[in-house]
Parts: C-alpha cells; sequence; structure tokens
C-alpha cells in the first residue's frame, strides 16, 4: 500500500511556521540573559518538531538546517553551553531562515543556500568554537533499505543459530517471546526449541508473569545478521542473546521437539487476550481528543452569510406575523419569538467562531522592536496587555498595519536615546505598552510609550509653516490632531525607519474604515498614548434608519454626531455653492440625501426636514433626509460583489420585509461633499 | 474486531500522518495531543497499543510511558516510543521507563505499518 504523504503537507507547513513563531517568541524572552529553562525547553521542542516533520514528509533542506539549530539548543537545554545576546541573534536570524526554508519548501521556491551554509558554520562555530564543521547529518528515510533488509546475506551460510535467554522481567515492558519468534519466521524457516533452566521455582512460588524460559532457535535461509538483530533490539538489555551463523555443513537436527512457527499463526495468537472492551466508547473519546480544529475562512464566511439570511428572514416572518390575532395565532406567535431568539443566539455563535485573540498581532511586536530598537540604539521594553482579547478575524486582519506604523512612530520619534533619557531622570530604557481590552460594544486598543511626549509648541509651527490655521489657544486636543492631517511630520530628520511621519493620516484613514476611531493624549516630557476604538465586527453594524423620498437607508451609528431638526435661521446658502447649516457657533456644509442619491420626488423644504450631522476624518458635513425611523442592526452585503461600486455607499442590508436599503459610506461622502463646499 | 493504537504527538501533522496510516492498514487508531489527554484516554478505555512522541508539552512521552506502566491494564501493553533521537541514551531511557521499543523517526508509513503488525497483528 502506498500512502502519498503530499496530502499531510498543508498541515505540516501551517504547524511548522506556528512552531517557528514560538520559537522566535522564546528567544525574544531569553534575551537579556535570563536562561529559563521551561523556555529554552519551549524553543527546542519547536525545533525538534519542525526537523521531525520535514524529515518525515521529505523536506530535507529545512530538516538538515533545523537538526543543526536544534543541536545547538539541546546543548544550551542541558546546561553545556550558556546563553548570551549575540547567541539570541545567531538563533534568531537562523529561525528566519528556517521560515525562509519552510516557505521555499511550501512554494516550490529556492531559499538562499549560501546564508544557509554560512549560519550553519555560525551555529557549528557557536556549539565547537574550537572545531572546524563536523559531519551531523541526519537520516532521512530509506526505504529501500528497509525494503531489502533481511534478504542481503553473506554467500554460504544456510541462516543463524539463535540462543535466547530473556530475563524473567521481560514481559513487563510488554514484549513477548512469540512476537519475535513470529517476526522472524517472516524471514525464513524458524525451528523453535525451549528450555527451561534447572532451578524452577516449586509451583506454589511460581509467578505467572516472570519469563522463566529460553530459546534455542534455528533460522534457515539468508537473512543477514542485521535484520535478525533487528528483530531483537528492543529486548537486547533484557535477555542474554548470541547469534551464530549457521553454517550449511554444520546444520545438525535440533535433539529436542521443535515447534514450527508460521507467522501468520503466531501473529495472530499475539494478539493481546485483554483487548475485549467496550468499542462505543471509541468516538466518544475521539471526539475528546480533538477539541480543535481547522476550518477554512471559506466555510466561516459562508455560514456566516446563511445566518445573515436566516436572521432577515427571520425578521421578515416577525414583522409579517405581526398584524396578527395574538389569541388566535398564539402559538404561531410564540414559535415566531422563540425563533427569533434562537436566531440571535446562533448569530452570536457563529460570529464568535471569527473571533481571534488579539496576540495574533501583537505577537509580531517583540522581533521588530528588539531589531528596531538595536538598529537606533535605543532601549525599549515592550509590555503586552490583554493579548487574550478577541476580536473579529477581518479587524485583526486590517489593523496589523496601522499598528505597525504606531509602535515605529514611538520607538523612532516618541522613546528617547538612554543618554537623553538619563539626562531627563528617566530610566535608561523606555517602555512601549501595547494594551487591548473590551469596553461597551468595542474593542479599545492602546499604544503607550513613556518617551518625549508630543510638543506642542513644534506642532503649532509646523502647521502654521505648512500653512495650517491653528490659534495659540486651540486644545491640545486640537493641536494633536493636526499630525493626522496629510503630510504632517515634526520629525526634524528623516528617518528610514518610520520617514517623515507621513503616515499618520494613514493610520487614521485605515481605523476609520475599519468604522474605528484614534485619539491621542500626550504630555510632553513623559509619553504619548494613542488609544484606538473598533468595532467587534464588520459583518453586523449599529445603523440609524431613515427615510429618503420613500427609500430606507442606513447610516453606520458610529458616523452619527447628531441629528436635528433646522430652524429656518441656521441655514445659510452660499451663492453657487450650497448651503451650510450653523450648529452651536459651527458652520457645517449641508446637503440633501435626495440630491445626493439622486432619490426621484421632490425634497422636503429643509427646514422641514432632519438634518444628521455626520463625521469623519474631523470634518463634519450635515444630510439632510425626510425622517429618522429607528436604530437597529444591520447585517452587511456587499454591493460590489453582487452590483458594482457605487460613489456615497458602503455597501447593502436587507430589510425585514425584504426590500434592500443603502449602506451610505460617511467618511466618503464628507470626504468629498463636505471639502468641496467647505473649499 | 480491529486494534485499537492511541497515537500520542503533539504534532498535528504527524499525528495526521500516523492515523491516516494505521488506520488505512486496519487499525482503529484514536489521537492524543500530549502525555495529559493519553493518560485520561487511556484510563477510560484500554487500547491494545500506545504510540508515543518523547518531546510533548505538558507532559512527556516518557513520563507518560511511566504512568501507563504504572496501571494494571497497562502492565503488559506494548507502548513505543516514536523519536527522533537513535542514540543509545535515549533508548535506554525509555526502556528504562517501560517501553517496549521505539521507532526511530523519520518513518514511512511502510515501515510503521510493518512495526506494529510485529507488535500486534
Amino acid at each position: 500500500m502506498a500512502i502519498d504523504l503530499a496530502r499531510f503537507h498543508q498541515a505540516f507547513f501551517e504547524e511548522g511556521f506556528e512552531r517557528v513563531d514560538a520559537m522566535e517568541q522564546g528567544l525574544l524572552q531569553l534575551e537579556g540573559g535570563a536562561n529559563n529553562a521551561e523556555t529554552v525547553n519551549d524553543i527546542f521542542r519547536a525545533a525538534h518538531s519542525i526537523k521531525g516533520g520535514a524529515a518525515t514528509f521529505g523536506f530535507t533542506a529545512v530538516a538538515e538546517f533545523t537538526h543543526h539549530v536544534e543541536t545547538l539548543l539541546d546543548s544550551i537545554r542541558n546546561g553545556s553551553r550558556g546563553v548570551d545576546d549575540a547567541l539570541v541573534s545567531l538563533l534568531l536570524r537562523s529561525s528566519d531562515q528556517v521560515r525562509a526554508l519552510l516557505t521555499a519548501a511550501r512554494d516550490g521556491g529556492q531559499a538562499d543556500a549560501e546564508l544557509s551554509a554560512r549560519l550553519q558554520h555560525e551555529l557549528q562555530q557557536a556549539l565547537h568554537p574550537d572545531s572546524s564543521d563536523a559531519d551531523s547529518a541526519i537520516p532521512v528515510p530509506d526505504e529501500v533499505s528497509h525494503a531489502v533488509a533481511g534478504s542481503q546475506a553473506a554467500p554460504g551460510e544456510a541462516g543463524w543459530r539463535i540462543r535466547f535467554a530473556p530475563h524473567a522481567d521481560l514481559f513487563a515492558s510488554g514484549n513477548d517471546p512469540l512476537r519475535i519468534f513470529g517476526a522472524l519466521a517472516e524471514l525464513g524457516r524458524l525451528d523453535v526449541v525451549a528450555r527451561h533452566p534447572g532451578d524452577l521455582p516449586g509451583f506454589s512460588s511460581l509467578d505467572p508473569v516472570q519469563c522463566l524460559t529460553a530459546w534455542d532457535l534455528v533460522l534457515h535461509g539468508s537473512s543477514s545478521l542485521d535484520s535478525v538483530r533487528e528483530m531483537f533490539a528492543w529486548v537486547e538489555d533484557e535477555c542474554d542473546l548470541q547469534i551464530e551463523p549457521l553454517r550449511a555443513a554444520t546444520v545438525a537436527e535440533p535433539s529436542a521437539k521443535v515447534v514450527p512457527i508460521h507467522a501468520p499463526a503466531a501473529a495472530a495468537s499475539a494478539a493481546p487476550a485483554s483487548a475485549a472492551t467496550a468499542p462505543a466508547n471509541a468516538a466518544k473519546s475521539r471526539a475528546h481528543a480533538d477539541s480543535s480544529i481547522r476550518v477554512s475562512t471559506d466555510k466561516i464566511d459562508g455560514l456566516i452569510n446563511l445566518v445573515g439570511e436566516l436572521v432577515i428572514t427571520q425578521a421578515s416572518l416577525t414583522q409579517y406575523t405581526q398584524g396578527l390575532d395574538p389569541l388566535v395565532h398564539e402559538r404561531l406567535l410564540a414559535a415566531v419569538q422563540q425563533l427569533e431568539h434562537t436566531a440571535r443566539l446562533l448569530q452570536e455563535s457563529v460570529m464568535s467562531t471569527r473571533m481571534l485573540p488579539i496576540d495574533s498581532v501583537f505577537s509580531r511586536f517583540p522581533r521588530m522592536v528588539h531589531d528596531l530598537a538595536a538598529r537606533l540604539d535605543k532601549q525599549v521594553k515592550l509590555q503586552t496587555i490583554g493579548e487574550g482579547t478577541e476580536l473579529d478575524k477581518s479587524v485583526i486582519e486590517r489593523i496589523g498595519d496601522p499598528l505597525t506604523h504606531l509602535v515605529r512612530n514611538c520607538i523612532d520619534h516618541g522613546i528617547e536615546s538612554p543618554q537623553d533619557r538619563s539626562a531627563a531622570g528617566k530610566p535608561a530604557h523606555g517602555t512601549l505598552t501595547l494594551t487591548a481590552a473590551h469596553q461597551g460594544g468595542q474593542i479599545v486598543i492602546e499604544v503607550i510609550d513613556d518617551g518625549r511626549g508630543l510638543s506642542r509648541s513644534r506642532i503649532i509651527a509646523k502647521a502654521r509653516s505648512n500653512g495650517l490655521a491653528i490659534s495659540d489657544n486651540a486644545s491640545d486636543a486640537e493641536v494633536f490632531n493636526l499630525i493626522f492631517a496629510p503630510g504632517f511630520s515634526t520629525a526634524s530628520e528623516v528617518t528610514d525607519v518610520s520617514g517623515r511621519g507621513v503616515g499618520m493620516d494613514v493610520v487614521r484613514r485605515n481605523i476609520e474604515q475599519l468604522g474605528g476611531e484614534v485619539e491621542l493624549k500626550s504630555v510632553e516630557g513623559s509619553g504619548t498614548t494613542v488609544r484606538i476604538r473598533l468595532p467587534l465586527t464588520l459583518a453586523i453594524i449599529d445603523g440609524m434608519f431613515i427615510d429618503v423620498g420613500g427609500e430606507t437607508f442606513v447610516v453606520p451609528l458610529n458616523g452619527v454626531i447628531e441629528s436635528l431638526q433646522p430652524l429656518p435661521e441656521q441655514i445659510k446658502r452660499v451663492a453657487g455653492q450650497g448651503m451650510v447649516l450653523k450648529v452651536r457657533d459651527e458652520y457645517m456644509p449641508m446637503i440633501s440625501a435626495h440630491d445626493l442619491y439622486r432619490v426621484p420626488g421632490a425634497a422636503k423644504p429643509p427646514h422641514q426636514a432632519i438634518a444628521v450631522v455626520l463625521e469623519a476624518e474631523g470634518c463634519k458635513l450635515a444630510l439632510l433626509v425626510d425622517e429618522l425611523i429607528g436604530q437597529q442592526q444591520a447585517v452587511i452585503k456587499s454591493l460590489e460583489a453582487h452590483y458594482r461600486r457605487v460613489f456615497g455607499v458602503a455597501g447593502a442590508t436587507i430589510l425585514g420585509d425584504g426590500r434592500v436599503a443603502l449602506i451610505v459610506d460617511v467618511t466618503e461622502v464628507v470626504r468629498n461633499c463636505g471639502r468641496a463646499l467647505a473649499a | 474486531m480491529s486494534n485499537r493504537i492511541l497515537a500520542v504527538d503533539d504534532s498535528t501533522s504527524m499525528r495526521q500522518m500516523v492515523t491516516f496510516t494505521l488506520s488505512s492498514a486496519g487499525f482503529d487508531v484514536t489521537e492524543a495531543e500530549d502525555g495529559v489527554v493519553a493518560l485520561s484516554l487511556a484510563r477510560k478505555q484500554k487500547f491494545d497499543l500506545v504510540l508515543a512522541d518523547v518531546n510533548m508539552p505538558n507532559m512527556d512521552g516518557l513520563t507518560l510511558v511511566r504512568e501507563l506502566r504504572g496501571l494494571s491494564e497497562y502492565k503488559f501493553t506494548p507502548l513505543l516510543m516514536l523519536t527522533t533521537e537513535s542514540t543509545p541514551e535515549k533508548k535506554l531511557e525509555g526502556k528504562a521507563a517501560g517501553a517496549t521499543g521505539w521507532m526511530v523517526k523519520p518513518f514511512v508509513p511502510e515501515q510503521l505499518i510493518s512495526t506494529i503488525k510485529r507488535v500486534i497483528g
């Protein structure tokens, strides 16, 4: 039977990459010389496992390289070699190479063989500082030698005479002479003669689980000595064993009683008698053992989509049954209510399968912080808090880049050099803290540093030189908000780490695209805190449902500041540029949803309509709508996937009565309509 | 009734490979990802053979074998170690813990089947 190992490759690679990440995390913990036995052991085990899997599945390059890493780790583990930063750095570079080799193996590409060789050399030097490269290749599976084992023997040999005297406790290791004889009988005809020692104990003191018999065996045929020895490999320390060649001329008939052993019979009788336990438990136990499974995200997304449909159908059912007489249709109404309850639970539990701990994002930072700090000659200690906090996979995937940018900024611009810090009376090493927590229906992520903080005066000066108007009396929040403006930077020098500071605007845009918001607090001289608020999921939003000419639209609630019925004196018309609305001394552009979405029918006069004040990217816009319907959750459906991209529309949702309602893209509407009018 | 095997390895891919191989050969295989899980499964149900990796988190293979050998139902059961160390010390450690024998990684599926069949037909 040939088994194609390729079917296990995907699992091997997934696990391989996880193990490399684990190695890396462990190595970062070792930094600074803390030699924690448990951590070293974890790193060793990860390397060991990668090597074992790679060798088994035939990825020789991965196996060979990892073997060198493992050997060095083993010497650290057993205490024969200490840990220093240079060694950790070498092991970190080596784990990068393991990752590169895995990637190459997965994608059928080529990893940098020269780098492998160089690292391999360094690893060996670290292990044996005085020696040249020792050869320590690892074995790879050798089908051929195994398959032909037993068929090679020196000519002229007719077989082997074997004297096998097991120690009395042989059975206690789970071994059984009968099984060995059965295996030997597969190599050739086997004669077995049992001997028992003269000093057998009396019957009353006989221990039935002791092996008190010895055997003389004659194996006929041309098997090799190695193949015969192999049969006894497991018991060689638990027996006296002599194996002598049997010359053709000296084959003698055994004098005592001969018991011929045939392989099938022996195998059958070797089946343990204790195998009779209830088989019904098997399925249950297996389910217990597999406490988690890997499922492709496509399947989960499909499930979420179906649940979304179900919730919509359930909502229409609820709507249709609302007018029914509760006395006549009592049971139907009860069932509909039960359905609503169950559908909500189902939705929550399906959504939770997409939730991942934020650790998968945070875990990339220790390495990054380490490398960056080293490059900038700074000392930075990274702390993470709340890494178990869960959020939607799609949010996780898209929060990585903005967070990376913030962390880079902190180390590059925020945290000072050790000299500056000492001069300012701070500890030489800066502390960068990443926290994540649930707060209400949101996730709050904070990036906190104890660096130099933002300089109010420099930001104001820079803003003015960029032509941005800002008053000296502006609040800190307004001043700090300026650094989110496109192209804004106060860093006097351009560094290759975080560039000119361009990108804070991108950070904010990325976060707003996720339906989140970002705010900044800073005290000059003692540090900066960036706080990001994100929705738990992108698949469902809290929406304000509005009516425009009989059509329903949904405005995501996190983009709504307030809604009001404007008084005529609050509305000003600017010649050729539309309307502005004055709300408490603040002017903002105002646009009619009728015009924006070209809804047929006449719009109400502005002072009879409702103005919904939207905010995005720090700008406000009033959207005139006919009526507010109410707030409820909406399952977002992509419009692009089913139709095409439409300006000012973020997606669609299906209403309880089956109609489609468009979801307003607040950022896009504010950016395009608001700025154009405001300019 | 097919013989029941408990395959213990913290590596998912290795477990999949062992399970698939031995199931194809007609064995009834149950998986466990570490010694702790294996021990609790083995206490609930008697397996005819246990195949355990050496290096595992929570409880390693040597400890598992030692614990199993201490249970009366497993006093004479074949307990095999799956090991990449082919060095004599490792094998001796396994034997001292009560292992019946070992299977050296890497191996091809056919080797695994022939070894297991040699122990339990």
